[in-house]
C-alpha cells in the first residue's frame, strides 16, 4: 500500500507537509516552536481534549486549494483539521495576537497571582503563556472567585482558585484510570473541579492528574513547599514496575530525590503515564537505575531566568514602559545636591543627632 | 387577520385532546405522508417551502435535513428542541401546552422523512406540566395508532420520547442538548463533526425547533410551493412572535413574515401600541441575545425604508444599524426603561448560564456583569464603557458555541446605540441611581 498523500499547509509563511487528518496545531508543531500556537487545554495523549481555552486561535486566510475562501472566524487550531493548500496566520496576524491577548486576560481574571508560593511556578504553562502573549497590566478591578483548598486523596491537593478549567485532569481520569470520581461541577466561572461529595481519589494512576495540570491547581503533597522547581535537577531514571513503564524523571535537590514525575516532551506533554507507587513511594536513589541528566528542551520563563535578563520580546516594550512612567527629576530635592554640602548643613546634623539619640536609647 | 398556519384552531375548546384535534383536520398530514409519499418527497417539499429554523439562527430547515448523513446500519435520530429559555421568548411553551398534537404530528411526519425510528422532544425541566400534557397527547396518539409499531399499517415504526432537561439555557444549543440527552453534562461540543454526521449517540441527528417542526404538517398537506408563497422573499411562511414589555397587548402572535414593524407595534390587531402616555424607546426584536435597537432604527432602516418583520429586513444594515429576527422574542421598552439596567440584567443572565467550558465566555460574561453592576449602582467611570466594548469584542466569535456571541451582542449594541445613557450613568451617578430616574434619549418616538 502506498503511503498516504501528504497535504501542504502554510503557517506564518512556512510550508509543511503532513498526512491528511492532522490538525493545524500539530502541523505547526512539526515546523517548530516559533510558529506553534500555545495550548492550555489541548493535550495530545488525551483523546477529545482541546477547543476549550481558545489560546490556540489562528486565522485561516485560505481554506484549501479547492475552496480558497478564508474562514470567517478565528478557529481553534487544536481541533481544526488541516486541508490541502491551507494558509494559516498565527503570530503574523494582529487579529490573532489581539484575541490571544484577550484570552490571557480572561484566564488571569480568576487566577491568583500567587506564583511566589506556588509549587508549579517555573514549569507553569500559564506563566509562559501570559509572559509570551499577555500584557503587563490588567484592567480587571472586580473581586475574584475563591474556593477553599481541598485534599483529593492523601497525596494530591486541589487549589481550585488556580484552576483554569482545561478539563485535562477529567480526561486523564477517564482515559487512564479505571474509574473517574472527579469531574467538573456547577457552571460558568463558579464551576469547580471536585469529587462527588468529597470522595477521595483512590486509584493507582491518579497521580497523573498532577502532571497534566497546566497550572498549580493539582499539586503533589509529598513535594509541597520542598523546593522551587529551578533549584532541583532532573535526571532520567527507570525501574522495573509491574504497573507502568517505570520511565520517570527524578528531581534531585542535593542528594535527595524530592520529586518523581513522568517524562515530558518538548510541548510539556507526558510521554508515558506512571503509577502512584513510582511517583509517591519510590524516593530513594537505590530504587532507580539512573540513565543520565534530563535534557530540558522546554524551559519556562522562570527556570530559564528570562525575567532577569533583558529579553523582553516585544520591540519597544521597554522604551514604551519607561516613557509611560517617566517623570522629570526635580533638581531642588536635597539628594541631588552635592553630598558634602548636605552633610555640612544644619538640618542634616540635627537629623543625625536625633537618630543617634534614638538608637542609643534602644 | 392574516393567515394562520399554527394557531388556526388554537381557540377551539379541547384542542389539546386527540378527538378535537383530529376533527379539525389533525393527523391528515401523517396519513398523506406515510401512505402516499416517499420520505425523500417529504424532504423535497420542506426544501421547496423554504421554511427557516425558528429557534433563532434562521438556517433553512430543508437544507439542514439534506445534510443528514445516511450510512447503512446506523440509526438516525430526530430531536425536537423544546428547551426554549431565551429571555423574552415563550412561543414554544405556548404552542406545546395549547396544541400538543400539532407538534406530535409534525414529529411523526419529520421522523418519517428523515428515516428516524426513535425521536426525542427535549423540553426544559421548568415546564413539567407541559411535559405531562405532551406525554398524555403521545399516549392518545399511540392509542389511535399514529405512534408505535406499524403506524396506520404502513410498516413504519416510531417511538416518541419526551425528555425533561435540567433547566439550563445552554442546553438549548444543539450539541449541548445532545450531550444532556445522552445523560452527560450539558457542554456544547466542538464542531465539526456536526450533529448531521455525528450527533446523538454518535449517530446522524437532526435537531429542530418546536415551531419549525410544527410547520411540517401544513407543508405536507398543502405543498411546499404553497408555503413558499406566504411571506416575503426568503422569509417564507408565518412566525410566532412572543411580544412582551410596555405594550397594550403583549402575548403570542402568529404573523405572516413581512408585516411592517410599525404595524406590528401600533396596530390594534397586534400589540396595540405603547401603553398610554408613554413613548417607544427601544426594541429587542428577537430574544435577549440579539442586538437592541433604538426606536428610530427599529421602525425604519438606515436607508429610510420601512422595516419589516422578516429575517432579511430586520438584519438590514448588519449589526451597525440592524438586528436579527432570532427566536421571535419581541421586547418593547418605553422611555421609563433604563437600557443600562436592562443590559445589566441580560448580562447577569448570560453570566449565570455560561457553561464554563471555554475561557472567553466563562470569564468574560462574569466580568461584563460585574462592570455593568458597578455602573448601574453609580460606581462606574468612563473607562468602563470602552472596557465593556472591548471585552464584548474579545468574546464575540472566539467561543465554542453561540452563547458567547449572545452575551456580547446585547452589551455591544446597547453601548453603540445608547452610549449617552451609559455616560449619564457614570457622570451623574446620584441622579441616575435615584428611584424612578428616567433618561430621555434624543430619538424617542411617540
Amino acid at each position: 500500500m502506498d503511503a498516504p498523500q501528504l497535504i501542504k499547509v502554510t503557517i506564518d509563511g512556512r510550508e509543511v507537509h503532513v498526512p491528511p487528518g492532522t490538525t493545524i496545531l500539530e502541523a505547526a508543531r512539526q515546523i517548530g516552536p516559533e510558529v506553534a500556537p500555545p495550548a492550555m487545554c489541548y493535550y495530545k495523549p488525551l483523546k477529545g481534549s482541546g477547543g476549550k481555552c481558545r489560546a490556540c486561535l489562528v486565522k485561516v486566510t485560505q481554506g484549501s486549494e479547492k475552496d480558497p475562501r478564508p474562514m470567517p472566524k478565528l478557529v481553534a487550531s487544536c481541533i481544526t483539521g488541516a486541508q490541502d493548500g491551507m494558509v494559516v496566520e498565527n503570530y503574523t496576524n494582529p487579529e490573532v495576537v489581539n484575541a490571544r491577548n484577550g484570552v490571557v486576560e480572561f484566564l488571569l481574571i480568576n487566577h491568583p497571582l500567587d506564583c511566589p508560593v506556588c509549587d508549579q511556578a517555573g514549569e507553569c504553562h500559564l506563566q509562559d503563556f501570559a509572559y509570551e502573549n499577555g500584557l503587563a497590566t490588567t484592567r480587571y478591578e472586580e473581586e475574584r472567585r475563591t474556593f477553599d483548598r481541598e485534599d483529593i486523596g492523601d497525596k494530591i491537593q486541589l487549589h481550585m482558585n488556580r484552576c483554569i478549567l482545561c478539563y485535562r485532569c477529567v480526561y486523564t481520569a477517564n482515559q487512564i484510570t479505571d474509574r473517574r470520581v472527579h469531574g467538573v461541577m456547577y457552571r460558568g466561572d463558579h464551576s469547580e473541579i471536585s469529587t462527588y461529595i468529597h470522595q477521595a481519589i483512590d486509584n493507582d494512576f491518579s497521580g497523573n492528574v498532577i502532571d497534566v495540570c497546566p497550572v498549580g491547581a493539582l499539586t503533589d503533597k509529598t513535594y509541597r513547599f520542598k523546593s522551587r522547581v529551578w533549584f532541583s535537577k532532573p535526571v532520567d531514571a527507570h525501574r522495573d514496575c509491574d504497573k507502568c513503564c517505570g520511565k520517570v524523571n527524578l528531581w534531585y535537590k542535593g542528594d535527595e530525590v524530592i520529586r518523581v514525575t513522568a517524562r515530558k516532551n518538548q510541548w510539556g506533554e507526558v510521554e508515558d503515564f506512571i503509577c502512584n507507587t513510582c511517583r509517591f513511594d519510590k524516593k530513594q536513589t537505590a530504587d532507580w537505575v539512573i540513565e543520565g541528566p534530563t535534557k530540558v528542551s522546554r524551559a519556562s520563563v522562570i527556570s530559564a531566568n528570562k525575567y532577569g535578563k533583558n529579553v523582553i520580546k516585544k520591540t519597544g516594550f521597554g522604551l514604551e514602559y519607561a516613557a509611560h512612567h517617566y517623570k522629570p527629576i526635580d533638581d531642588t530635592r536635597p539628594y541631588d545636591k552635592n553630598l558634602k554640602e548636605i552633610k555640612q548643613s544644619e538640618d542634616y546634623k540635627a537629623l543625625m543627632e536625633k537618630n543617634e539619640a534614638f538608637f542609643s536609647k534602644k | 387577520m392574516g393567515l394562520k398556519i399554527l394557531t388556526e384552531h388554537i381557540d377551539k375548546p379541547g384542542i389539546e385532546t386527540f378527538e378535537v384535534y383530529r376533527k379539525h383536520g389533525g393527523y391528515t398530514a401523517v396519513e398523506k405522508a406515510l401512505k402516499k409519499m416517499a420520505p425523500d418527497e417529504v424532504v423535497e417539499e420542506v426544501k421547496k417551502s423554504g421554511v427557516r429554523g425558528r429557534g433563532g439562527a434562521g438556517f433553512p430547515m430543508g437544507m439542514k435535513w439534506s445534510f443528514l448523513a445516511k450510512p447503512e446500519g446506523v440509526p438516525r435520530y430526530l430531536v425536537c428542541n423544546g428547551d426554549e429559555s431565551e429571555p423574552g421568548t415563550f412561543k414554544d411553551h405556548f404552542l406545546m401546552k395549547t396544541i400538543p398534537h400539532l407538534l406530535i404530528e409534525g414529529m411523526i411526519v419529520s421522523s418519517y422523512a428523515l428515516g428516524a425510528h426513535k425521536s426525542f422532544i427535549y423540553v426544559r425541566g421548568e415546564l413539567m406540566y407541559v411535559i405531562r400534557i405532551l406525554e398524555k397527547a403521545i399516549a392518545e396518539a399511540k392509542a389511535a395508532g399514529f405512534l408505535g409499531k406499524n403506524i396506520l399499517g404502513t410498516g413504519y415504526d416510531l417511538e416518541l420520547v419526551v425528555q425533561p432537561g435540567g433547566g439550563a439555557y445552554i442546553c438549548g444549543e444543539e450539541t449541548a442538548l445532545l450531550e444532556s440527552l445522552e445523560g452527560k453534562r450539558g457542554n456544547p461540543r466542538n464542531k465539526p463533526p456536526f450533529p448531521a454526521v455525528k450527533g446523538l449517540y454518535e449517530s446522524p441527528t437532526v435537531v429542530n425547533n418546536v415551531e419549525s417542526i410544527a410547520n411540517t404538517p401544513w407543508i405536507v398537506n398543502n405543498g411546499g410551493d404553497a408555503y413558499a408563497a406566504i411571506g416575503i422573499g426568503r422569509s417564507t411562511g408565518t412566525k410566532l412572535i412572543s411580544a412582551s414589555g410596555n405594550v397594550k397587548n403583549p402575548g403570542v402572535y402568529e404573523i405572516v413574515l413581512g408585516v411592517p414593524v410599525e404595524e406590528f407595534i401600533y396596530s390594534d390587531e397586534y400589540l396595540g401600541g405603547i401603553r398610554d402616555g408613554h413613548y417607544l424607546k427601544a426594541v429587542v426584536a428577537g430574544g435577549s441575545s440579539v442586538p437592541i435597537l433604538p426606536a428610530h432604527l427599529i421602525l425604519k432602516t438606515a436607508n429610510g425604508e420601512n422595516r419589516l418583520m422578516s429575517y432579511e429586513s430586520l438584519s438590514d444594515g448588519g449589526f451597525a444599524t440592524g438586528t436579527m429576527l432570532g427566536s421571535g422574542g419581541f421586547i418593547v421598552m418605553d422611555e421609563t426603561v433604563s437600557v443600562v439596567r436592562n443590559t445589566w440584567n441580560f448580562s447577569r443572565f448570560y453570566h449565570h448560564e455560561s457553561c464554563g467550558q471555554c475561557s472567553p465566555c466563562r470569564e468574560g460574561t462574569g466580568w461584563m456583569e460585574k462592570v455593568l453592576e458597578r455602573i448601574v449602582h453609580g460606581h462606574g467611570n468612563e473607562r468602563d464603557i470602552d472596557l465593556l466594548v472591548d471585552v464584548a469584542k474579545r468574546i464575540e466569535g472566539n467561543t465554542i458555541c453561540p452563547l458567547g456571541d449572545a452575551a456580547a451582542w446585547p452589551v455591544g449594541s446597547a453601548i453603540r446605540h445608547f452610549r449617552d445613557e451609559f455616560e449619564w450613568y457614570v457622570r451623574h451617578p446620584e441622579e441616575a441611581t435615584k428611584k424612578g430616574a428616567v433618561y430621555m434619549p434624543q430619538n424617542v418616538l411617540v
